[in-house]
């Protein structure tokens, strides 16, 4: 192997003690094919560490009971628990009010909530939704059910071929018939960041609402509503060290007020005759039903141990991994790298030239190196690219830099395979 | 196991080389298969005469075990009486979901070579879908599409058409 040429470790508030870090998630002492298991698909599920397994268990050893409809002593445990839990999230990404964070089932289910009772309100005939040409399926494919229920009409923010949104084409894009803009934090094919708070900015100047998808924003830098001004922000549990089954749908409490419930059923409720039903106020309006109680909890159990950490860190690990992992990868000939915005989270897509991504995937595999491969929920990105597919490495807080190094031999072994 | 055992110098090759690439003119049969988990794409096309399998041609875009696999499925049919290019299928799809053992006595010859993805669940599909698609294909009625119909790869798409 080449060498790879040092990186200059970005000063940090408080460095990352990897070694203490890996120590909380049991699942990395994996062993795949008898080699050590170099977990680099964070972007798709990251692992949960023992302070969060220890919680669900506990919660489910004593504290077990359905919320917010008993008088008995588990059923106030658990409907503490389940609260405190959302407390805790309200504080982590700086919501005003408990009653703007609304449990979901995951980032799909969110933005689900926002076009259907967003969209069901204040989306008509010959309307615009405007998305970007990066966005994960899971904010295209809601928008485009509704546009077609209503008439409404889809329309694309370009990207370039670094990866970026083209802001002057979302500038023209922006006008009288937009009625929402739903945008990406960071995309998880490219790894672009993208300049939210200007998207935000530019949409507000004209009173249009903003949706951010930050499934894969929340999870790796510090993310404040207060100072991000989004109208809605979805993301899920289990990007971000947490239980799969939960999410979050944060939005202002003026606009949840007028929004119309996804699902209707229990607890969403505040009266039921057969003549009329009146809702229940946020967020209880938008939990229909028994939640995933322990998956809420586990939410803000791993809400603590992301703090515990410190955000700040987190992100300036992963900047140190993704810096390394460039240069290793960019050195091979015949590897091309697809996202290449100066402003990266920790996403490294890629194709060996000649190689389909699933063969890569294959043999990463054996290697003990799980990537994802595929059009990562993001085929418009892939066609933008003119790829079926790629191989995507993303780093997390436990990764190390001997793990790129792991990779970059099995990508060679790839190369060595394929001749 | 290990993919080394799966990507076999014939494997290989035909990934470089695949034999009968391109597509017929005026085909009899025609199908398409869609793996979308992969984004393999392929279409086979073929002229059946005389209930054999005259011409065969398949292209499209995929993974080195699909194309691979499409590339030695088009040199084995070819000239092969339709109930015996549909019994390789049989064939085939038993040993890679592990219905089959390829050291019994069966048809396959070299596509013994693919006998390993059967360890290797998320790539079966891989290997499969030109089985399917020339299954589709051989299905297709004159002048019909099935596309919407039965799907026979669960979770992926295969349309066929027959003129
Ligand atoms: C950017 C982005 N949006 C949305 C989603 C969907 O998240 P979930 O499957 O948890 O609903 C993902 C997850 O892959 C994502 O990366």
């Amino acid at each position: 192997m080449s060498a790879i040429p040092a990186v200059k470790i970005r000063s940090a508030a408080r460095a990352i003690d990897v070694a203490r870090v890996r120590a909380d998630f049991p699942i990395l002492e994996t062993k795949v094919n008898g080699k050590p298991l170099a977990y680099l698909d964070s972007a798709a599920s990251a692992q949960m560490p023992q302070q969060v397994i220890d919680r669900l268990t506990r919660y489910h050893t004593s504290e077990h009971a359905n919320i917010h409809r008993g008088v008995h002593y588990l059923s106030e445990k658990a409907t503490d628990a389940y609260e405190a839990a959302r407390a805790k999230i309200r504080k982590f990404i700086n919501a005003t009010e408990d009653r703007e964070v609304i449990f979901t089932r995951g980032t799909t289910n969110a933005i689900n909530t926002v076009a259907h009772g967003f969209g069901r309100a204040f989306v008509g005939k010959g309307d615009e939704i405007l998305v970007s040409h990066m966005e994960h399926h899971s904010n295209i494919v809601p928008w485009q059910m509704l546009c077609e229920e209503k008439g409404a009409t889809l329309k694309v923010i370009p990207i370039d071929d670094l990866g970026q949104l083209v802001m002057d084409e979302y500038r023209e894009l922006l006008g009288p018939r937009t009625k929402l803009v739903a945008v990406a934090h960071v995309s998880n094919a490219l790894g672009t960041i993208n300049p939210i708070k200007e998207v935000i900015a530019l949409a507000h100047a004209q009173g249009i609402p903003v949706l951010v998808d930050g499934a894969q924003g929340v999870p790796h830098m510090k993310v404040d509503m207060q100072d991000l001004d989004c109208d809605f922000y979805a993301f899920s549990g289990h990007k971000m060290c947490g239980p799969t089954g939960i999410g979050i749908l944060y939005g202002k409490a003026s606009w949840l007020e007028k929004m119309q419930p996804y699902e209707g059923g229990g607890d969403m409720i505040m009266s039921v005759s057969f003549e009329k039903t009146t809702y229940n106020t946020i967020p209880y309006k938008f939990e229909a039903g028994t939640p995933p109680i322990a998956a809420a909890i586990g939410l803000g159990a791993a809400v603590d141990y992301l703090e515990s950490i410190g955000m700040d860190a987190i992100s300036a690990h992963e900047h140190n991994l993704i810096a390394y992992g460039t240069e290793a990868l960019s050195a091979i000939d015949g590897v091309r790298i697809y996202g290449t915005a100066p402003h990266k989270a920790a996403v490294l897509s890629f194709n060996i030239e000649g190689v389909h991504a699933h063969d890569v995937g294959t043999i990463l595999n054996d290697e003990g190196v799980a990537v994802r491969t595929g059009h990562h929920c993001a085929q418009p990105v892939m066609q933008r690219f003119g790829v079926p597919a790629t191989a995507r490495a993303s780093f997390y807080l436990y990764n190390t830099v001997e793990e790129i190094d792991q990779l970059v031999a099995a990508v060679r072994r790839v190369q060595e395979i394929f001749g | 196991m290990k993919s080394k055992q799966l990507y076999q110098e014939v494997i290989l090759d035909h990934n470089k080389k695949p034999r009968n690439w391109g597509h017929l003119d005026a085909p009899s049969h025609k199908a398409e298969g869609l793996n979308p988990l992969c984004g393999d794409h392929i279409w086979v096309s073929l002229n059946v005469a005389d209930d054999r399998v005259a011409e065969i041609a398949f292209e499209g875009q995929s993974c080195a075990i699909c194309k691979a696999s499409a590339s030695m499925m088009t040199t084995k049919v070819k000239g092969k009486r339709v109930d015996e290019a549909e019994q390789l299928v049989d064939e085939f799809r038993g040993m890679t979901t592990g219905s089959l053992d390829a050291s019994q006595q069966n048809h396959l010859g070299h596509l013994t070579v693919f006998e390993g993805v059967k360890d290797l669940p998320s790539r079966v599909k891989c290997a499969v879908l030109p089985w399917h698609t020339l299954h589709a294909a051989l299905h297709a009625e004159a002048s019909t599409s099935t596309e919407g119909e039965e799907d026979p790869v669960p979770g992926s798409g295969i349309a066929a058409s027959g003129s």
